[in-house]
């Protein structure tokens, strides 16, 4: 095991979990994308984007089979980036 | 040269890579079989978790899935893709800080239960021994091809051959023979899209080429295909047929599945950092999403060049003759096809041609009456033969056959030996030396560790030769059980302090047998053929096939989980402590082997 939080001063706490929440927040919107590209775009609203032609098709097909891949890449990366700047911020990083 | 020692060629230069390196990096200690000493960079990790990854399901099956059906299969590319993001977001990085070696280990610390670890092992080895029965199937036709053998025979000679890799080497070995699977594989997927790419549409690209023009009609490609198709009598390929809310549930099982699956989740314990880690996830996924953006184009064109070859003078014309599929080159790669018993065609009405169609489809009856066709007689079509036999319906050249068939090897043995390697840890360090037996030296270790890869594949050999549908949809229920068992455990034990040792242990217990339960009542018991009570045509519950049954098992996993934590005794401080520890990366050391 790796903890030494126990020793750790009460204000060292409460920045952890002042990261701790801002991380939620992140998380958070990440999956609302990622929820609403794949179940959203390219299933259940599939019917209201139908009007929106893409190469012999429409865009919810191209959101199920390739846009929604394309924006699950850009979400890994960008989370990797904010979450490694964010434990700058708090001096969380590793050593 | 002929085809037949042109597939031995890259096929065995293949293997003699993979040998060659597996002996180079040979495991030593039971840390290195397992964990390759944790000096791996995320880029190199990310290749070999690809490897790992993409299996004979990805490779092999997927496409011939998506284009049998079009747009209703389009689960599988967003379910085994949105996995990552889950992965990356909630588990990856928590589990490297966490650093031990197994995802039965951190199940027993953080619930504080030796008990709690049994059950992850239990269900760690359901889900990955009918995952291994996928890739038995995958193997068993590749190699049946390659051999030019029954599917059986290939299944048994295959088996042989991935027991003696996985058994080689340990990690180590497996993580960079990966590497060289993955651009194996990789390569063996995207040349043969790329020439029908370029045939079809003119555009080298064929995630482009797939919304591109095709060429010959100048309409766009999936307009042409859906046309072709109705002409056929058979479903739309870009409309959606089957239920939403299975739809949805179905991909959501496959997204979850992804990231509890302990094969991939071993691999985030191998890298360096904690930072890593989410890199790691993501450079997974770019070198999963090049395979991932052909697959759709790979089914979409390959449906179209067979619809084609089977009509050569267009849907209203005359049907190909047998003389034709007996004589023409073009056609050759039908009668070495059905030697593996996978494709198979006859001339019903005797009139000396091949008719394809939906003979289902009340408005081709009609046609089928006015021409004097009695029924479809291309009677076999195994959508697993599609990827393999993609090159061959293009008419492409000899070598990238042999490639392709070096290619769907290299998926399902690199799948193979990193759920063999999973298993055997499982089996040998969390369920022997972790419970049973705590003073089992490293020698004795290691051997029950091959002792349970071997038992693993017999297993997985048998229920292989009656597999529960094709060799995607087989790994789709693995992926049910994983979804429904891991996932919502290792998620509480970091997002919650409430979940404790009860909650945990009923929450798994509970969501792995409503599962499995609701799988073997589809699939028959043990997927012994004829013992099943309902059909996925007609499933239990409404619209919800047994595929998509893991995200349902995976909301009863949470539920129970707090109703039993809610009436059962607080988790302890220092087990708080822990979860606070695991969530700031400060601190990461190496990981020890913990017992």
């Amino acid at each position: 095991m790796v903890d030494q939080s126990s020793q750790q001063p009460a204000a060292a706490k409460e920045d952890d979990a002042g990261y701790w929440s801002k991380n939620i927040r992140i998380i958070t919107w990440c999956l609302v994308i990622w929820a609403v590209v794949s179940f959203g775009f390219g299933i259940v609203l599939r019917p209201m984007l139908s009007g929106i032609a893409v190469g012999g098709t429409d865009l919810g097909f191209w959101f199920a089979q390739q846009g929604s891949i394309l924006v699950f890449l850009a979400l890994i990366f960008f989370y990797a980036w904010r979450m490694n700047k964010l434990d700058r911020e708090y001096g969380v990083e590793e050593e | 040269m002929d085809q037949f020692t042109l597939n031995l060629l890259f096929v065995g230069a293949s293997f003699a890579l993979y040998i060659g390196i597996a002996v180079w990096a040979r495991a030593g200690s039971t840390s290195e079989f397992y964990a390759a000493g944790r000096g791996v960079h995320p880029v190199t990790n990310g290749m070999a978790t690809a490897a790992d990854w993409m299996s004979a399901a990805s490779f092999i099956s997927m496409a011939g899935l998506i284009a049998f059906t079009g747009y209703d299969n389009s689960s599988f590319l967003m379910g085994w893709t949105g996995g990552y993001v889950l992965l990356a977001l909630l588990l990856a990085p928590y589990l490297r800080k966490f650093g031990k070696f197994t995802v039965s280990e951190f199940i027993g610390d953080r619930f504080y239960s030796p008990t709690a670890r049994l059950v992850a092992v239990i269900c760690l080895l359901t889900a990955s021994i009918t995952y291994v029965i996928g890739q038995m199937q995958g193997v068993g036709i590749a190699f049946g091809r390659f051999l030019e053998i029954d599917t059986t025979w290939g299944l048994l000679i295959g088996s042989c051959v991935v027991f003696a890799y996985a058994v080689f080497g340990g990690m180590k070995g497996v993580t960079y023979t990966q590497v060289a699977q993955y651009c194996v594989l990789i390569t063996a997927y995207t040349i043969p899209a790329v020439f029908i790419s370029l045939q079809l549409t003119g555009t080298p690209i064929p995630a482009l080429g797939l919304f591109g023009e095709h060429t010959a009609s100048g309409e766009p490609l999936l307009q042409k295909l859906d046309q072709i198709v109705r002409d056929l009598g058979f479903a739309e390929y870009t409309a959606a047929h089957g239920s939403t809310i299975n739809m949805v549930l179905f991909t959501l099982s496959l997204m979850i599945g992804t990231a509890g699956l302990p094969h991939v989740i071993m691999r985030f314990f191998t890298v360096p950092k904690v930072s890593d880690a989410r890199w790691s996830a993501g450079w997974t996924l770019v070198f999963i999403a090049l395979l991932y953006l052909t697959a759709p184009a790979v089914g979409a064109m390959a449906r179209l060049n067979i619809s084609e070859l089977m009509w050569p003078n267009g849907t209203n014309g005359e049907a190909v003759s047998v003389e034709a599929i007996e004589n023409d080159a073009e056609y050759a790669w039908m009668a070495t096809w059905q030697k593996t018993g996978l494709l198979d065609w006859e001339d019903k009405n005797g009139d000396g041609k091949i008719q394809y169609y939906n003979d289902a489809n009340a408005d081709l009856q009609e046609k089928a009456a006015a021409n004097g066709w009695e029924g479809n007689e291309l009677t076999n079509f195994n959508r697993d033969i599609l990827v393999l036999a993609n090159p061959e319906i293009a008419s492409l050249p000899g070598w990238v056959i042999g490639l392709v068939a070096a290619g769907g090897l290299a998926a399902a043995l690199s799948t193979a030996a990193g759920l063999l390697l999973a298993i055997s840890s499982a089996v040998s360090h969390d369920l022997l030396k972790g419970q049973l037996t705590p003073n089992m030296s490293e020698k004795s270790e290691l051997l029950a560790a091959r002792i349970s890869m071997a038992a693993a594949i017999v297993v997985a050999v048998l229920l292989g030769l009656n597999p529960p549908g094709f060799a995607a949809q087989t790994v789709a229920l693995a992926f049910g059980l994983a979804a429904a068992s891991i996932f919502p455990a290792l998620m509480m034990g970091i997002f919650s302090t409430r979940i404790n040792n009860a909650g945990a242990v009923a929450g798994m217990l509970a969501g792995l047998v409503v599962t499995l339960l609701y799988i073997f009542l589809h699939k028959g018991w043990f997927f012994i053929p004829d013992t099943n009570m309902f059909t996925d045509a007609d499933p239990l519950l409404g619209p919800i096939k047994s595929t998509s049954f893991g995200a349902i098992g995976a909301a009863v996993n949470f539920a129970v989980a707090y109703v039993v934590a809610g009436m059962t005794k607080e988790t302890p401080q220092h087990i708080k402590d822990l979860v606070e520890s695991v969530r700031i990366p400060r601190g990461a050391g190496a990981a020890v082997d913990g017992h």
